[in-house]
């Protein structure tokens, strides 16, 4: 058999809990702070979305717990003017450059503001095809070193992804026009209901990176520090003029692919249950500042309460928003309204209308 | 002035373009050192240099997924395909991204991009080359659909696709890329997209198209005039999105009688929704039926049957019999 490279699995927190030996850590305190913060918020609205699915508060949901240090790990290493293009599953990502929770409650409501960003954020509205948002994250990244800026585009993706024909042109084109993208695969090992034994038959995901050029890194997916330091590490290179790198963040997807599935028609419940009782990223993390004497379990519980008050405020504000109209959705297809899209709004605008 | 094809008419388009606006850049497979397939980015790259008119690689989805990035990031991205027959690979970055972009984001993002490229039959081409595709873009909210059919049309409609803030699919007439030559001023200018053409006027029968069929039609139009004495007003739509709808039905209220002619199959083609308007807003001025002269409802045909199978001027005469005799 030939002799295929493949990557290490770079890790930062080890079994004990404690920083690997020879590892040093580019983060102050505050930050190592800040970004258990964000992870924390970030599981405390995932678990308060489900439930609002569940009451019909909501809409369908994918749940991203247990890939917050993927996805706060990833988008923690951005800064203000770069882009992120993200996946379905990455709300973490986006609550973490710059979207807020009221945002992500309107669009799981339905309401036409669901992908509003602040005018100084870019990013992308979440992808929900898979994945587009590959070359999309290319040509943004491409326009960047066109225009001399050195903003960076961050895209991410799941394991299924790397099987679609965007995956290839996207990687491909970036790695051949030198482009500063960084593609972070989140491999949480299953595409709905379908296992990554079925989805590919090379051993890793990072490896792949070095058929199209581009380095390849392996990353524990659930170990936050490790996470933030490879994507910081690409987006250096990237803005560097370096050109982009693919990262496998290995993880696991623990919960259902959406509320509206069921995972116990296709797999044992027992994987699932070791991951989220040992390799919980948002638990690990904890661990981790509590042994370095960074976090008290007093703060942890304050901090958690304050966070689901600010919680519970960001779904009052959503609900009480006032719902979208019928009449709101015809100034957006265009930059000047056809002639047609003005007369149907009238029509849809007059009394004889019947809207139920 | 000097005369000129299709084809030289837009690429003096992208050049005037990309002179006039730094964000404008040209992007596509053979648009560098080739010079595009069919020649029509000749020049431009020894011009503007290979950061600006760029050679990609071999990927439709791809090209048009990053030429979305690019528009989102400040820059205006002329897309070409050497064959609109290779757009289906980018249907997904085309129709539910492209289109999208302004909508899902209320305006926060934008993705102002011109895809361009060749289209139509009658050239002998190979197979998968030659079928008329505007039907799935004008079906699609969001996207704009423009088909010149005259070098000096192709011209201003494309540094007005170019202009547009939102996506534009820009097919050219391939059987006339090079056939059809008039006119064309040498400077800048523009025609508004969603504006019809009255290329001949007339008062007995409307004829309405787009594309390489308009020349048929006008000329079916003339022969009509001088030998039958029939008076055959044709229009060129131009652009299907935005529709021109005042055009048409102004002159449907002048004729009465009505005959949609497009390369596309009849079902579903872009004659139904003329048809359409025609019926909701002038019903009551209609002479005949609104009739249709249309590719027939198979896959674009072996070349050796392609010029029966497309309209032309014997399956127009039908057509007009029966319109004016109903």
């Amino acid at each position: 058999m030939m002799e295929t490279k493949t990557c290490d699995l770079v890790r930062r927190i080890g079994d004990d809990g404690q920083l690997l030996q020879n590892k040093t850590l580019n983060l102050s305190e505050y930050e190592l702070r800040g970004l258990y913060k964000k992870m924390l918020m970030a599981r405390l609205y995932d678990e308060r979305a489900f439930r609002l699915q569940r009451q019909g508060r909501i809409g369908t949901y994918p749940p991203y717990s247990g890939q917050e240090a993927a996805q706060v790990g990833s988008a923690f290493a951005l800064e203000k003017g770069d882009w992120l293009f993200p996946y379905g599953r990455d709300l973490a990502a986006c609550f973490t450059f710059g979207k807020d929770m009221k945002t992500a409650l309107l669009y799981a409501m339905g309401h036409k503001d669901g992908s509003l960003v602040p005018d100084d954020v870019n990013i992308f509205p979440l992808a929900i095809m898979i994945p587009p948002q590959i070359p999309q994250a290319v040509g943004a990244a491409w326009a960047s070193k066109l225009k001399g800026e050195d903003r960076v585009a961050l895209t991410t993706f799941g394991d299924g992804a790397t099987s679609k024909g965007d995956f290839h042109e996207g990687l491909n084109m970036a790695a051949v026009l030198k482009v500063p993208a960084v593609f972070l695969c989140q491999n949480n090992k299953w595409a709905i209901s379908v296992p990554i034994e079925k989805q590919m038959a090379t051993e890793t995901i990072s490896q792949k990176a070095f058929a199209y050029g581009m380095p390849g890194v392996r990353v524990d997916g659930n170990d936050v520090l490790a996470v933030y330091e490879v994507t910081k590490e690409a987006i250096m290179r990237a803005r560097n003029g370096e050109g982009p790198t693919l990262i496998e963040a290995v993880t696991y997807r623990v919960g259902p692919h959406t509320t509206s599935d069921d995972p116990t028609r296709y797999r044992e419940d027992t994987i699932a249950q070791e991951w989220k009782s040992k390799r919980d990223p948002v638990f690990l993390f904890k661990n981790f500042l509590l042994k370095q004497g960074l976090w008290t379990e007093e703060e942890d519980a304050e901090t958690a309460e304050r966070m689901k008050n600010e919680i519970n405020e960001a779904v009052k504000e959503a609900e009480s928003t006032a719902k979208t109209k019928l009449s709101d959705i015809f100034d957006h297809v265009y930059e000047t309204p056809t002639t047609d899209l003005i007369l149907q709004k009238e029509e849809i605008s007059s009394e004889q209308f019947i809207t139920k | 002035m000097p005369v000129k094809t299709i084809v030289q008419a837009v690429n003096e388009a992208m050049e005037i373009a990309l002179e006039q606006d730094p964000s404008v850049m040209v992007m596509g497979l053979d648009v560098g050192t080739n010079g595009g397939v069919f020649r029509a980015t000749e020049q431009l790259q020894e011009k503007f240099g290979e950061h600006r008119v760029v050679d990609t690689p071999l990927a439709e989805s791809g090209i048009v997924g990053t030429a979305i990035g690019l528009a989102a990031n400040g820059m205006k991205p002329i897309v070409e395909l050497q064959f609109m027959g290779f757009i289906y690979s980018a249907m997904d970055q085309l129709c539910s991204q492209a289109a999208r972009v302004r909508f899902r984001t209320g305006g926060r993002f934008t993705a102002p991009m011109v895809i361009r490229g060749p289209f139509g039959g009658g050239v002998h081409a190979l197979e998968l080359h030659c079928d008329s595709y505007e039907s799935f873009f004008t079906h699609t909210p969001g996207l704009k659909v423009v088909i010149p059919s005259s070098p000096y049309d192709a011209k201003g409609l494309l540094l007005a696709a170019i202009q547009d803030p939102d996506p534009v699919v820009f097919f050219e007439p391939m059987k006339i890329y090079r056939s059809v030559k008039e006119e064309v001023p040498d400077e800048a200018y523009t025609i508004p997209l969603g504006k019809a053409k009255i290329v001949k006027e007339g008062e007995d029968l409307t004829i309405v198209s787009w594309g390489a069929p308009v020349h048929i039609a006008k000329k079916t139009a003339e022969k009509l005039q001088s030998e039958k004495g029939v008076s055959v007003e044709v229009i060129d739509l131009r652009t299907l999105v935005p529709f021109d709808t005042e055009t048409v039905i102004n002159s449907v209220r002048k004729t009465g009688r009505v005959i949609v002619m497009h390369e596309a199959v009849k079902t579903s083609g872009f004659g139904a929704e003329v048809a359409s308007r025609i019926m909701e807003e002038a019903f009551l001025y209609l002479e005949s039926p609104v009739e249709r002269v249309t590719g027939f409802d198979t896959p674009y045909p072996f070349p050796q049957v392609e010029h029966e199978w497309m309209p032309n001027e014997n399956r127009l005469l039908r057509a007009v019999d029966k319109v004016l005799h109903y």
